[in-house]
């Protein structure tokens, strides 16, 4: 992430804004608010009384959903590396569940949990436990051979060769696997609120179409994608660096 | 590798069962779930009697509709954006982050600009899909072999020629994993954005049947969505590793 790569984060994000305008000056103010307009809207917004607790919700259903996801994901992933029948058997079932149309299952999840924090931590689960299975599961089994029988010659126990060799050797994958997580469990979390909730940042999306508040949709609309953008790029330059040293 | 799918049956079959025995025995009550053969008797049913036709068939259409869009638009953009290396450097950082952002925060704004018919639920698979043509076409066309290239120039093709008897083909396994991807992208966009806010559709009858507590239709529904999900993606999945290993690739 140099001087170009800078440069060009800027470029695509001055067209982004030049496209926005552009759409605005073509469908005009009932469809669409414009980019000064909603900056404005959306300055107002945060600075309004009940948004801090919306974001606070959203954050904490999300928070929670990502630790959940973390440590699942993890253990899932080591078992299914180490365990070769298991990880052959599983992998291919566990891919299949990411291309399911997950939204579907999530009154499932309100009948199982109830309407509330754990169905939508529960929901932003599904969502984020994958990718950190599947990448973990990839990074255990491609650790070099090397490693594996120097441990061995070093007789560690298992655990041993988890924390001393499996895991630093594993950390720029399982670290991926973390941001592409990262990342499906906010969307999980967000839709979970924009189905049914009476709370957080999805919920006012929804609160938009029912007031018709155009501004407010899309100042909601920018904060969640500024906010994605910004830590994914974050993420994106410390996964570059931890690979670049592997 | 026998072993391998006596694993899985036996994996699926103990979940089933333990889900039945839970609903028989009334660990899960009658009102969060239905006893598993009972989901797959209404499946059955409810199939035989059509009333959920005109919901299937418009997601089929709508999916159908965000699908070629995404494959159209995202193989001609891919092919594009390749010979623009300028382009490209630019467009790089939105398609690293893109699926970052949650693209169905878009779906408020889709339907406040095309109304709540069935434009915004085709852009939300489309928007989903097409990132995933396009770099995965790059990531083809990035691994065509040179000498490929260098024939084509020597038979004085036209850049369109080039492309579509030459480049393009080389480029199609991994233009298929785009396909496969694009495919299950386009199914969770329009299903998902159905059942969010919509007039119609399978995700629409979902979201229908949980508010007013209809389980009898619910879980049949969910059971159909999840089948068809996962074989058209294990299709798609063997037609991409035949793909592959025809090319030697894997």
């Amino acid at each position: 992430m140099n001087c170009r790569g800078a440069r060009n984060m800027l470029v695509m994000v001055a067209l982004l804004v030049a496209l926005w305008q552009g759409l605005y000056l073509w469908f005009g103010d009932v469809a669409l608010a414009s980019p000064v307009a909603t900056l404005r809207y959306t300055v107002k917004l945060i600075g309004s009384e009940s948004f801090a607790g919306h974001v606070l919700d959203t954050l904490r259903a999300f928070g929670i959903a990502f630790a959940v996801s973390v440590v699942m994901g993890l253990l899932i992933g080591f078992w299914l590396g180490f365990d070769r029948l298991s990880g052959d058997a599983l992998e291919p079932m566990v891919v299949a569940v990411y291309a399911i149309p997950k939204l579907t299952l999530y009154p499932i999840l309100l009948l199982a949990f109830g309407l509330g924090l754990a169905a939508k931590v529960a929901f932003g689960v599904i969502h984020g436990v994958i990718p950190i299975i599947l990448f973990t599961l990839a990074a255990v089994r491609n650790t070099k051979p090397i490693l594996i029988k120097t441990g061995r010659v070093m007789k560690l126990s298992r655990l041993q060769m988890v924390r001393w060799i499996l895991f630093p050797a594993a950390i720029p994958e399982i670290f991926t696997g973390l941001r592409v997580g990262f990342a499906l469990t906010l969307i999980g979390s967000l839709l979970a609120e924009m189905f049914a909730s009476q709370r957080g940042l999805g919920f006012l999306l929804m609160n938009g179409i029912g007031l018709h508040n155009v501004e407010q949709i899309m100042a909601v609309t920018l904060i969640i994608v500024v906010f994605a953008g910004v830590v994914s790029w974050i993420l994106l330059y410390v996964d570059h660096r931890l690979h670049r040293r592997a | 590798m026998r072993k391998v799918v006596v694993y899985r049956v036996v994996v699926v079959a103990g979940i089933v069962a333990v889900l039945e025995v839970l609903c028989l025995t009334g660990v899960i009550d009658k009102i969060t779930m239905q006893a598993p053969h009972l989901i797959v008797r209404d499946l059955w049913r409810m199939l035989a009697s059509g009333r959920m036709n005109a919901a299937i068939a418009k997601t089929l259409n709508n999916t159908l509709a965000a699908l070629l869009l995404a494959l159209g638009v995202g193989i001609v953009a891919g092919a594009l954006i390749h010979r623009f290396r300028g382009l490209r450097d630019t467009l790089d950082p939105l398609f690293a982050t893109y699926y970052a952002v949650p693209v169905f925060a878009f779906y408020p704004f889709f339907i406040v600009v095309f109304g709540l018919g069935d434009t915004p639920q085709i852009l939300i698979g489309f928007m989903l899909g097409v990132v995933a043509v396009i770099v995965n076409t790059l990531n083809g066309l990035d691994r065509v072999p040179p000498v490929l290239l260098k024939t084509a120039r020597i038979m004085r093709l036209s850049p369109t020629d080039a492309a579509l008897r030459v480049t393009l083909p080389a480029a199609a396994p991994h233009i298929v994993t785009g396909v496969k991807l694009a495919v299950a992208y386009a199914f969770i966009g329009v299903i998902g954005s159905e059942f969010i806010l919509s007039r119609g559709g399978i995700g629409y009858e979902i979201s229908f049947a949980y508010t007013n507590f209809e389980n009898a239709t619910m879980y049949p529904l969910i059971l159909l969505i999840l089948i068809a999900s996962i074989a058209i993606n294990a299709l798609l999945s063997r037609w991409e590793a035949r793909l592959l290993a025809r090319r030697g690739l894997r």
